[in-house]
C-alpha cells in the first residue's frame, strides 16, 4: 500500500478495499517510524488528518469522490494551512498557527485529500540541502550521510522514503527538482502563473511557483490536475482554460525533438551523472524521439542574475516579519530598533540573513542600476535563449543537478557551492519556463541521479506525457530505498 | 535683498473607494481599532496585494480633469522601510512610472490668474496608524487606514507666494470633491499637505536648497507654515548661513516648523518594482469612458458664468467653488434666466450665510433652488421688496407654507404698493398732515425729505415700493 500509485490508491478507496482513515494511519505509522531519523516532516498533526480522512470516507460513501479523494498529501511547510503550525522551517515562525489556508491547501480540501503533515524545508526556502532548517536537516532516505536536497528537501524524502504517496514543494531557483533529483523521486514545476501564489510564504515573488513532488509522472499529472488554476487572489495568476494533465499521458512520443545544450554538456557535469543521463537519452531515442544540439549561451550567467534578483525579492518580501504582529519577538530589548535588530537577528538563521544582506545591498541607492537593472536585462536575455531553442526542439533535456547527492555538512560552509547546486534549474525559474526531474539511475555511492527536462510554456501535459511514456519502459522511479519498506 | 519664496505642494487625496487598494477592507472612517484590517491589510505571511481598479478608475479621472497624460503601463513599485505601523515593511506606491504624469491648473490669485503646472501623481496605499497615548510604556497599532487608497499629487515648483499655495491647494481640493475622486474631509485626513518650500534672491535662476514640512492639515497651517519657514530661512541667509536639506514638522500650537530628519537620516527606500502586482495597462477606450463621465469641470463653468451671465470673476470663483454650490446656482437661474446677477448675489449672501450659521451643506439646504427662484421672481417684479423676501426667505426656511413664496407673501401681507394712484392719494395725506417738513424741505433742508418718505413708508407698512415713493413724492413737493 506505501508504495502503490495515486491511481491504485483512489481504486483501493473507490472500492472500499481500504477507507482513508485506515490509509492515512498507516502512512502515519510510517511516518511515526522514520521521522526520528530523516526529520521529513516538522508538524504532523493526528487528529486533524484524522478528521480529514473521515469526510473523505464520508464524501466516497456519498459517492462524491474525486480522483484524490481520500488521499495523503504531504504539505511543505511554506504553504498556510489553517490551525496547523505553519514554520517556513524557521524559528521567526516557529509559533505562527495560520488563521488561513493558501488557494493550495483550499484546493486540495475541496477535492478531499487528507494533509498528513507539513514537511521539513530550507529557511524560508533558501537553501539547496535542507540544513538550513530551525528544524534541523533533513536526511536523504537512500544514504543517511547524504543531503536530500533543497528547499523542499522534506517533501522529496517523505515520497522517496514512501511516508507519503504525494507532496508538495515550491520551486523559486530549483527546490522542487534538485531535490526530487537527489532523492529519486519525480517533481515539477509548472509555468510561472500555473499554480496560486496565494498563501504561499513568498521567498522570491517572480520566481516562486508551487508544483507536486511524487514517485511517478502520472501521479504528477493527478496532483497539477488539482493544483493548476487561476486564482483571483494572485495578480500573477494566469487566466486560462483549465487542462486534464493526465489526458495525454499515453500518448505516443511522434516526432519529438529534444534539444540538448552545448553549455550543458561541454564541463561541470560528473562523470557518474553524465551517463545515467546519457542512457536516459539512449531510450528517449529508442522510444523514437531526434535529439537535436542547441545553445544557450546565456544560461552561464543563471546563477549570477538569480542570485541578485532572488535575494533582492527576499530582502523586501522578508520585512514583515518584524516581531510586531505575528511571529517570533525578542524577550528583551531597550526600544524599537532594538526590538527590531534583536527580533531579526535571533529569528532568521545565517543564510537568510546573508540573502538580507545581499538582496538590500544590490538595491540600495547607488548599487541599483549595476545589480538589480543589470540582472534584468540578463535575465531577459536568458529567457530569450529559450525563445529561440524552442524553435528547434519541443523539450530540453540535460541533468538536474551537476552531480548526486552531496554529504550532509559537505557545503554548508562554502555558500558559492551551495549555489551551483542550482546551475542547471535557475534558468527555468528566470524565464518562468516549466520544468521537471524524474529519476534515471544512480550514480556515485549508489545515490540517484535526475534527469531534467524542460518545456515551452504551459507544456506540462506534453512534458508529463513523455516522462510517463519514459517511465513505461523504466523503474528507476519504482525503486524503494533499501530496508525502508520492511513490512 | 529681494527674496523670493519657491514652493511646490505634494498633496495625499485619500479616494472614495469602498475598500482598499489591495484587499476588499472597508475603508469607512471611525471604526474601532483593527476592526477593518484583513489579512493583506495585516501582512500575514503568504497574502498577495490584489489592485482595486476603482482607485485607478478615479486617478485617471483626475489625470484627465487636470490634462495630464495617463501612463500606460505604469509600474507599482515598493518603497522599503520599517515602522511598525507599515505591516509589510515596505508601501506600495508608483516610482518609475506613475500613472498620471504632467497636466496643469489655473489658479486665481487676487485679480491675477496663474497656471500651475503638475509634476505627477501616482496610486499608493496608506499606511496603518500608530497609539502612542492610550498604552503605558507601549504603543498601539491600529491598521485600519493601512491600505487604504491615496493619490500623491505632485506639483512643480511653480508658487512663489503662500497665497499661491493655498490657491493651488484649494483648487485641487475643489477639483477632487468636483469630480468625485475624494471627500476633502480635511479633519479626517483624506486631504493632506507637504509643502516643499526655499527662496532666492529674486532675479536668480537657480533654486535655493529646500526644506519639506510635513503633514500641513489645513489651509490656514498651510500658509502659516508657508510663512513662517520662509522667514526662517531669509533670516538664516541673511546672517550669512546656509539652509539644509532637511525634513521639518509644523507644528500649529506654537506656530514654527522644526527638525524632523536630516538629509543625512533620509531613508534609502530601495525603490523596485512589485513582483506581486502587473505593470498596469489602461486601454484607450477605459480613458474615453472615464472622459465620458467627467462632469463639467468648475475652470469650464466660471468661464461659462462669466461670458453667459456677466457675473464677475470673483463671483464666477466662488460659485465654482464646489459643484454642490454650481449646481444650485445653475438649477436658480434655470427658472429666472434674466436675473443671473440676483440669484448669484442671493446664493453667496443669504442662502451661504444661513448655511454657515447652521453649519450645513448646501445639499441639505431647506430653501431649494426652485423654491428660491420663486421667491427672487417675485422680487425682480417688484411683488416685494428685497427687505421683506429676506422675511419671506426666513419662512419659507422655517417651512411655513410648505416654504411656499407666493402663500408667505400673501399670508404676511407683504405684497408691495405699486398702484401709482393709491401712492398719490397717500403722499396727498402725508403732505398735509406735515406742513413743518414741507416748509422744511423747500426751506432747503434735504432730511426733511426723508422724514417724509419715511412717513410714507409708515402709512403703508413699508409695503410701498420705495422707488416708486421718492420719485412721486419728488414730483409733488415741486408741484
Amino acid at each position: 500500500m506505501l508504495n502503490a500509485s495515486l491511481k491504485q490508491l483512489a481504486t483501493q478507496l473507490l472500492q472500499r478495499k481500504i477507507s482513508s482513515v485506515e490509509l492515512t494511519k498507516e502512512f502515519l505509522k510510517h511516518i511515526k517510524t522514520l521521522n526520528q531519523e530523516l526529520n521529513a516532516f516538522i508538524t504532523l498533526n493526528e487528529e486533524m488528518s484524522l478528521a480529514q480522512a473521515q469526510a473523505a470516507d464520508n464524501m466516497i460513501a456519498a459517492g462524491e469522490a474525486h480522483p484524490l479523494t481520500g488521499i495523503p498529501v504531504a504539505q511543505k511547510d511554506i504553504f498556510c494551512a489553517k490551525e496547523w503550525l505553519t514554520t517556513c522551517g524557521s524559528k521567526m515562525l516557529s509559533n505562527f498557527i495560520s488563521p488561513y489556508d493558501a488557494t493550495v491547501i483550499e484546493r486540495f480540501n475541496q477535492v478531499g485529500a487528507v494533509n498528513i503533515g507539513k514537511t521539513n524545508m530550507d529557511e524560508f526556502a533558501m537553501g539547496s540541502s535542507n540544513e538550513t532548517s530551525y528544524y534541523g536537516p533533513v536526511k536523504n532516505p537512500w544514504d543517511s550521510l547524504a543531503v536530500p536536497g533543497g528547499s523542499s528537501g522534506g517533501s522529496a524524502c517523505a515520497i522517496a522514503a514512501r511516508m507519503a504517496p504525494a507532496a508538495t514543494g515550491t520551486d523559486t531557483g530549483g527546490s522542487i527538482r534538485q531535490p526530487a533529483a537527489l532523492c529519486g523521486i519525480s517533481g515539477i514545476k509548472p509555468t510561472y502563473g500555473l499554480v496560486s501564489r496565494y498563501g504561499m510564504i513568498a521567498f522570491a515573488s517572480s520566481l516562486d511557483q508551487a508544483g507536486p513532488m511524487a514517485k511517478s509522472a502520472e501521479d504528477l499529472a493527478l496532483l497539477l490536475n488539482v493544483m493548476a488554476g487561476f486564482d483571483t487572489r494572485d495578480s500573477t495568476s494566469i487566466q486560462r482554460e483549465p487542462e486534464d494533465y493526465a489526458h495525454d499521458l499515453e500518448k505516443p512520443l511522434g516526432q519529438l525533438r529534444i534539444g540538448l545544450p552545448r553549455e550543458y554538456f561541454a564541463k561541470g557535469m560528473s562523470n557518474d551523472v553524465a551517463s545515467a543521463v546519457e542512457a536516459a537519452i539512449a531510450e528517449y531515442r529508442k522510444l523514437g524521439a531526434t535529439i537535436v544540439e542547441i545553445s544557450l549561451p546565456n544560461a552561464r550567467l543563471s546563477i549570477p542574475v538569480y542570485y541578485v534578483l532572488a535575494p533582492a525579492e527576499a530582502s523586501s518580501n522578508l520585512s514583515r516579519f518584524d516581531g510586531v504582529r505575528y511571529g517570533y519577538r525578542a524577550e528583551q530589548y531597550t526600544d524599537l530598533e532594538d526590538m527590531y535588530k534583536k527580533t531579526r537577528a535571533q529569528g532568521f538563521g545565517a543564510e537568510v540573513k546573508r540573502r538580507i544582506l545581499i538582496g538590500t545591498y544590490v538595491l540600495s541607492h547607488g548599487y541599483y542600476d549595476a545589480y538589480y537593472l543589470q540582472a534584468q536585462k540578463l535575465r531577459r536575455l536568458i529567457a530569450n535563449d529559450f525563445t529561440d531553442a524552442f524553435k528547434q526542439c519541443d523539450v530540453i533535456m540535460g541533468p538536474t543537478t551537476p552531480a548526486v547527492a552531496f554529504n550532509l555538512g559537505e557545503k554548508s560552509s562554502d555558500p558559492i557551492q551551495m549555489y551551483l547546486s542550482d546551475i542547471y534549474t535557475s534558468a527555468a525559474n528566470l524565464a518562468g519556463l516549466p520544468a521537471m526531474s524524474i529519476p534515471v539511475g544512480f550514480g556515485d555511492k549508489n545515490r540517484p541521479v535526475g534527469l531534467h527536462i524542460i518545456g515551452n510554456y504551459f507544456r506540462e501535459a506534453q512534458m508529463l506525457n513523455i516522462t510517463h511514456r519514459y517511465q513505461q519502459v523504466t523503474d528507476w522511479h519504482l525503486r524503494v530505498p533499501a530496508g525502508l519498506l520492511e513490512v | 535683498m529681494q527674496w523670493e519664496i519657491v514652493i511646490g505642494l505634494e498633496i495625499h487625496a485619500q479616494l472614495s473607494t469602498q475598500s482598499k487598494i489591495f484587499s476588499g477592507a472597508s475603508t469607512a472612517y471611525g471604526a474601532q481599532p483593527n476592526t477593518q484590517a484583513c489579512a493583506v491589510d495585516i501582512a500575514l505571511p503568504g497574502v498577495l496585494p490584489v489592485l482595486n481598479y476603482g482607485a485607478v478608475e478615479r486617478a485617471i479621472k483626475f489625470g484627465l480633469a487636470i490634462g495630464a497624460k495617463i501612463n500606460s503601463p505604469s509600474i507599482f513599485a515598493r518603497k522599503n522601510y520599517f515602522y511598525p505601523d507599515l505591516p509589510k515593511g515596505y508601501q506600495i506606491s508608483q516610482f518609475e512610472l506613475p500613472i498620471v504624469q504632467g497636466g496643469s491648473v489655473k489658479i486665481q490669485v487676487g485679480d491675477s490668474e496663474k497656471i500651475v503646472r503638475l509634476t505627477r501623481a501616482h496610486l499608493e496605499e496608506d499606511a496603518g496608524k500608530s497609539l502612542h497615548e492610550e498604552f503605558h510604556g507601549m504603543s498601539g497599532i491600529d491598521l485600519n487606514r493601512a491600505g487604504t487608497p491615496l493619490l500623491e499629487i505632485v506639483s512643480e515648483p511653480d508658487m512663489r507666494s503662500s497665497a499661491e499655495a493655498v490657491a493651488y491647494a484649494k483648487a485641487l481640493h475643489t477639483l477632487v470633491r468636483w469630480t468625485g475622486i475624494c471627500d476633502g474631509n480635511m479633519q479626517e485626513g483624506s486631504f493632506r499637505c507637504d509643502a516643499n518650500v526655499s527662496v532666492r534672491p529674486r532675479g536668480t535662476e537657480t533654486f535655493g536648497t529646500r526644506c519639506e514640512i510635513k503633514n500641513l492639515n489645513s489651509f490656514r497651517f498651510l500658509e502659516k507654515a508657508i510663512d513662517f519657514e520662509a522667514r526662517r530661512q531669509i533670516e538664516i541667509l541673511e546672517d550669512g548661513g546656509s539652509i539644509t536639506q532637511e525634513t521639518r514638522l509644523y507644528d500649529a500650537s506654537r506656530d514654527e516648523t522644526r527638525t524632523m530628519r536630516s538629509k543625512e537620516e533620509a531613508h534609502d527606500y530601495r525603490y523596485f518594482p512589485d513582483p506581486d502586482l502587473l505593470p498596469l495597462e489602461i486601454s484607450r477606450e477605459w480613458i474615453e469612458q472615464v472622459r465620458a463621465m467627467l462632469p463639467e469641470l468648475p475652470e469650464a463653468r466660471r468661464h461659462r458664468y462669466i461670458q453667459d451671465f456677466g457675473l464677475t470673476v470673483y463671483d464666477a470663483s466662488v460659485l465654482t467653488a464646489a459643484r454642490e454650490i454650481a449646481d444650485y446656482f445653475e438649477n436658480t437661474v434655470k427658472q429666472l434666466p434674466t436675473q443671473a446677477k440676483l440669484c448669484a448675489n442671493w446664493i453667496m449672501g443669504e442662502v451661504s450665510g444661513r448655511l454657515n450659521k447652521e453649519n450645513i451643506e448646501i445639499t441639505q439646504c431647506p430653501v431649494g433652488p426652485k423654491q428660491l427662484a420663486e421667491l427672487l421672481m417675485r422680487v425682480s417684479d417688484g411683488t416685494i421688496s428685497g427687505k421683506s423676501a429676506k422675511d419671506v426667505f426666513d419662512s419659507m426656511w422655517q417651512g411655513e407654507h410648505s416654504g411656499n413664496a407666493d402663500a408667505i407673501i400673501a399670508a404676511k401681507g407683504l405684497k408691495q404698493i405699486s398702484d401709482d394712484g393709491e401712492i398719490e392719494k397717500l403722499i396727498d395725506q402725508v403732505l398735509a398732515a406735515h406742513p413743518q417738513q414741507v416748509a422744511d424741505y423747500h426751506g432747503g433742508k434735504e432730511k426733511a425729505f426723508n422724514s417724509l418718505v419715511g412717513q410714507v413708508m409708515k402709512a403703508t407698512k413699508g409695503k410701498a415700493n420705495p422707488g416708486q415713493v421718492n420719485m412721486i413724492l419728488k414730483k409733488k413737493l415741486l408741484e
